[in-house]
């Protein structure tokens, strides 16, 4: 029993962190239809921020509670950018814009390197998400807790946003028509650059957790882009609580079959089984139905 | 209060709208009329800045709006229905009229009147606007325009594919916003008869050339009628 309990929790850890990555793509990609191979590399400035923030601020605790906002603004911004230099330009072109956000990925890795090396770089976590607690027989890691309660906060407050408040009815309005939503008054390229930056800014926040669990380097963000891609696909794009499912059953089966296989073979497993789920059901876990095409 | 002066307009390299010319009278109602095809939703579309005109200029008030996008021309008192009852298929009645609202300064008393001129709207507020009838999403596509206080509304075929008894009601709200005062109406209608009650003046439009124009009324139906045969 504490066997199953042990490799439950760890697989709702793996899936805290799957979900977490994939947050920023249920808008980019999910709401707004952005295949933006750039997402990773978000991550990887949001750890980044992390990583020189502790360089000033001696105190790990501290310095992890400033780096979330810092890491969400500074990642928000380069999205922000990003969609006003490029992607605005490639709305109606997603295959060029699939290559286009792989250069720029490509480039933003390159001057990772260039600025803090290629090597890759450790942060401290504070002592107070490096031990373990045990409840019930079960060793629950603090670090993991941390990111499992910051994954659940950014997904009810993205919930929250998208549905009570105007910014997210004229996120989502922009999605269903945009044409309409235009000649209802609203700004769309402005609504598509607000989304963009809270979409980057939470793969930055991912990068903050990231780096209480692994190392950080200018590849770490292609590590999870797929594993972010697979998330909304098998949730159903433009679909919140399909990513947030999905996440945590990846993550749990995930667990469960690297118990009684190998890490490689139940990687394997989780793609086969994604791949006849998708067969069976192309639109993902969630849709939404209408009584008509409009 | 609107002149489409002399514009040429199309999609890539087809030209649909041919050298068209027509104004809305200020507090009154202009009807364009003409078969599938003839280039009357790309009309509004042009009007609304949807699309660009090759060439030709469009006035509001007397001023160039020509390369305004849409939400400016919102903001400067034009609302839109476009053709095909649209809505915000996912957002819910409420959601879909709160849209609109938000950020303006009288949104919520807007909202109330939208709401009190189509009371069944009241009674789908918490459903999604895609599950809504056909004429229940025409209404709600007006109320919705309504709301920012338009000067000046276009109407793409607002009773077009909706059973008759909402018809009648969506005719009778038109009418009844145009008798009121405070605003222009720019109507693309196929139903003649209701065309030529609601406009003081009317346009044919036929292969995207106006051929026919005059003032309207009931006794220029005929006219209009022959036109159309044509």
């Amino acid at each position: 029993m504490t066997v199953i309990l042990n490799q439950s929790f760890t697989g709702i850890s793996i899936g805290a962190v799957l979900l977490l990555i994939a947050l920023g793509l249920t808008l980019t990609f999910g709401q707004m239809g952005v295949i933006n191979m750039a997402h990773g590399e978000f991550i990887m400035a949001g750890a980044y921020t992390t990583y020189v923030l502790q360089k000033s601020i001696s105190s790990a605790g501290i310095s992890l509670l400033v780096a979330l906002p810092l890491a969400f603004l500074v990642a928000g911004a380069m999205g922000a950018l990003l969609e006003w230099l490029l992607i605005r330009r490639l709305y109606t072109r997603p295959l060029d814009t699939l290559l286009v956000t792989w250069g720029v990925s490509l480039m933003l890795q390159q001057l990772a390197r260039d600025v803090f090396g290629a090597p890759n770089v450790q942060t401290h976590a504070p002592d107070l998400l490096t031990g373990n607690m045990s409840v019930a027989g079960v060793t629950l890691a603090n670090n993991r807790l941390f990111i499992l309660g910051l994954a659940l906060l950014c997904a009810l407050t993205l919930t929250l946003i998208l549905r009570l408040t105007p910014l997210g009815r004229r996120i989502r309005a922009v999605v269903q028509n945009r044409d309409l939503a235009e000649v209802s008054g609203i700004a769309t390229e402005r609504v598509d650059r607000t989304t963009f930056f809270i979409g980057s800014g939470l793969a930055g926040v991912a990068g903050v957790a990231l780096t209480l669990v692994g190392p950080i380097g200018p590849t770490m963000g292609t590590n999870y882009i797929v594993d972010a891609f697979l998330v909304v696909v098998v949730g159903g794009v433009a679909q919140l609580k399909g990513s947030v499912i999905t996440a945590f059953a990846l993550g749990v089966l995930q667990s469960v079959l690297e118990y009684s296989t190998t890490v490689s073979v139940a990687k394997v497993i989780v793609l086969v089984a994604i791949v006849a789920f998708l067969q069976w059901r192309p639109q993902g876990l969630y849709t939404l139905r209408t009584r008509s095409l409009v | 209060m609107l002149e489409i002066n002399s514009v040429q307009a199309g999609y890539d390299r087809t030209t649909v709208l041919h050298d068209v010319t027509v104004s809305v009278p200020e507090d009154g109602v202009a009807a364009v009329l003409g078969h599938n095809g003839a280039g009357k939703s790309t009309l509004l579309r042009v009007a609304m800045g949807l699309l660009k005109p090759k060439s030709g200029t469009i006035l509001l008030n007397g001023e160039d709006i020509t390369s305004l996008a849409p939400n400016q021309r919102v903001a400067r008192g034009m609302a839109y229905v476009p053709q095909g009852q649209q809505s915000f298929p996912h957002l819910t009645t409420a959601e879909n009229l709160q849209l609109v609202a938000d950020g303006r300064p009288d949104g919520s008393k807007a909202m109330v009147e939208a709401l009190d001129l189509f009371p069944v709207l009241r009674e789908l507020s918490s459903r999604r606007a895609g599950l809504l009838s056909g004429g229940q999403r025409q209404q709600l596509a007006i109320a919705r325009a309504l709301i920012t206080r338009p000067r000046l509304l276009l109407l793409d075929e607002p009773t077009e594919g909706i059973q008759p008894s909402v018809v009648a009601e969506i005719e009778e709200t038109i009418l009844a916003l145009s008798r009121r005062g405070g605003l222009s109406v720019l109507l693309v209608e196929q139903h003649v008869g209701f065309a030529m009650r609601a406009g003081q003046q009317y346009y044919v439009l036929e292969a995207g050339r106006v051929t026919s124009s005059g003032a309207g009324g009931v006794g220029s139906e005929q006219t209009v009628r022959a036109a159309l045969s044509v």
